[in-house]
């Protein structure tokens, strides 16, 4: 329960993770060899595995590893009904996902409660995401109630499911289908406690959706992993680019004009995937292109600066203008990260934003071949 | 999050006064604040702060409540326009 907010393909309150990846579904296998199983409690329904509290290094290696998008995929723990604590019939049940980072958060912060944990199989994707694609959804809350064989382990019919999970799950269906009611709980998992303590009611604090410097800092690395790929195409055509001059091509001017393009390059995206996502309440603005431009235009400009003298000045312009279009696209992206962007709103966006990157990077590239040939 | 707004007048969010009941699910199932029930009504307070992820309307006993729900993330909206599908976060990873 609880994930923690986040922005589909990224949820935020450090507990985030991008969608995407997922797809199969989880086996139910090598439950009591995982690190966090300690024993068994024994419940009418059959032992439930018992869960315990403590996060290890094994488990923060596995965190930094996925935040790096390193084996999102595979970061899953088998779906299924676990113990936390010494739950009995009465415990609450709080339902999450299987996505193991999301388990780790819950497990964590619920430390000290006596509570059953219900996890869904939403194929390795946190609450967020998951609920967006429907995996964490009605369906698969009533199947897994009905194969725990929940019903005969609790003497109660109360679910409590994180806030963010309700774009998935109807509460409605959900009563109809099994005969459990649904709790919605808080957005953080931080608040399971608190939430418990005071009989399962949420604050209006609870309720809402934040996005601290810190949790759009810990989303910034899969920002970039997830453009290698493309960056790398990019930069080989940079390279052959740089070399078109008065000579036909040059290898000397390949390499150094080369250098000079992808720096620009990599700049851009890191101006596009970490500044703008860490400076995103100052940046003026609402428009994620717009913040992501001025990120890229601004540092290119001091760049620049730096190498007066070292290029011509279309050479320069045309980096100036490269470092702006790349910046801009990229930062429009952490729109997926955000917990606060409409898919309305992105759109009109990115029907704007799209014609005028492309213009800036045609610009950029004809100053670029184009000066090459003046000198 | 009353620091962070996106775009104005975008949202698709809609609420059908009549069939509404005031149960109050669309207020406690919103990440945003959007609704409040005042006087046995939902009211939307705040639809610009709608990021259209579709719980209010999923969560109503009486569909009350449409929205077009998706993921608001530019890759995906990429995605769908060059598949020709709805958009979908297809970064396989």
């Amino acid at each position: 329960m609880g994930e923690e907010k986040a922005g589909c393909c990224a949820p935020p309150s450090g507990k985030a993770s991008p969608c995407c990846g997922g797809g199969s579904s989880s086996g139910a296998a090598i439950r009591y060899a995982d690190n966090f199983v300690e024993g068994t409690v024994e419940t009418p329904a059959g032992p439930v595995p018992r869960v315990h509290s403590r996060v290890g290094s094994r488990d923060l290696l596995g965190r930094w590893k996925v935040r790096w998008g390193i084996g999102r995929d595979r970061y899953r723990v088998a779906p299924g009904l676990y113990a936390l604590g010494a739950p009995g019939a009465d415990a609450p049940v709080l339902v999450t996902a299987n996505y193991k980072l999301t388990f780790d958060v819950v497990r964590h912060e619920a430390a000290g409660v006596d509570a059953w944990i219900l996890v869904l199989d939403t194929r390795g994707i946190n609450v967020w995401c998951a609920a967006g694609e429907g995996t964490f959804g009605t369906g698969e809350v009533i199947r897994r109630v009905t194969e725990t064989r929940l019903p005969e382990v609790v003497n109660h019919r109360r679910l409590v499911l994180p806030q963010l999970g309700a774009p998935g799950v109807a509460a409605h269906e959900v009563r109809k289908g099994c005969g459990f009611s649904v709790v919605y709980g808080p957005v953080r998992a931080r608040d399971i406690r608190a939430f418990l303590e005071v009989g399962m009611k949420a604050s209006p604090a609870m309720r809402r959706v934040v996005f601290p410097t810190m949790d759009r800092l810990a989303l910034t690395p899969v920002e970039i992993t997830g453009v290698l790929r493309p960056a790398g195409w990019a930069a080989a055509v940079l390279f052959l680019l740089a070399g078109v001059g008065p000579g036909i091509f040059s290898l000397g001017a390949a390499w150094d004009r080369g250098i000079a393009a992808v720096a620009a390059l990599a700049a851009g995206i890191l101006a596009g995937a970490v500044v703008t996502p860490v400076l995103l309440p100052w940046l003026p603005g609402r428009s994620f292109s717009v913040k992501g431009g001025l990120a890229g235009g601004v540092i290119a400009a001091c760049a620049l600066m730096g190498q007066r003298g070292s290029l011509h000045a279309p050479a320069a312009l045309a980096l100036l203008l490269a470092m702006t279009a790349v910046s801009s696209f990229i930062a429009m992206n952490f729109t997926g990260a955000t917990p606060f962007t409409s898919p309305s709103g992105v759109e009109k966006e990115m029907r704007r934003a799209l014609p005028v990157q492309a213009g800036l990077t045609v610009a950029a590239g004809l100053l670029w071949v184009g000066g090459a040939f003046l000198r | 999050m009353d620091r962070f707004r996106y775009f104005d007048g975008v949202a698709t969010v809609r609420l059908a006064d009549a069939a509404c009941i005031g149960c109050g699910m669309c207020e406690e199932v919103c990440p945003h604040g959007v609704f409040a029930v005042r006087d046995r009504k939902a009211r939307l307070l705040d639809r610009d702060a709608c990021m259209e992820c579709g719980a209010c309307a999923m969560n109503c006993p009486t569909k009350a409540i449409s929205v077009q729900p998706g993921v608001g993330c530019a890759a995906a909206i990429l995605n769908g326009w060059l598949s020709g599908s709805k958009p979908s976060c297809g970064c396989g990873g």
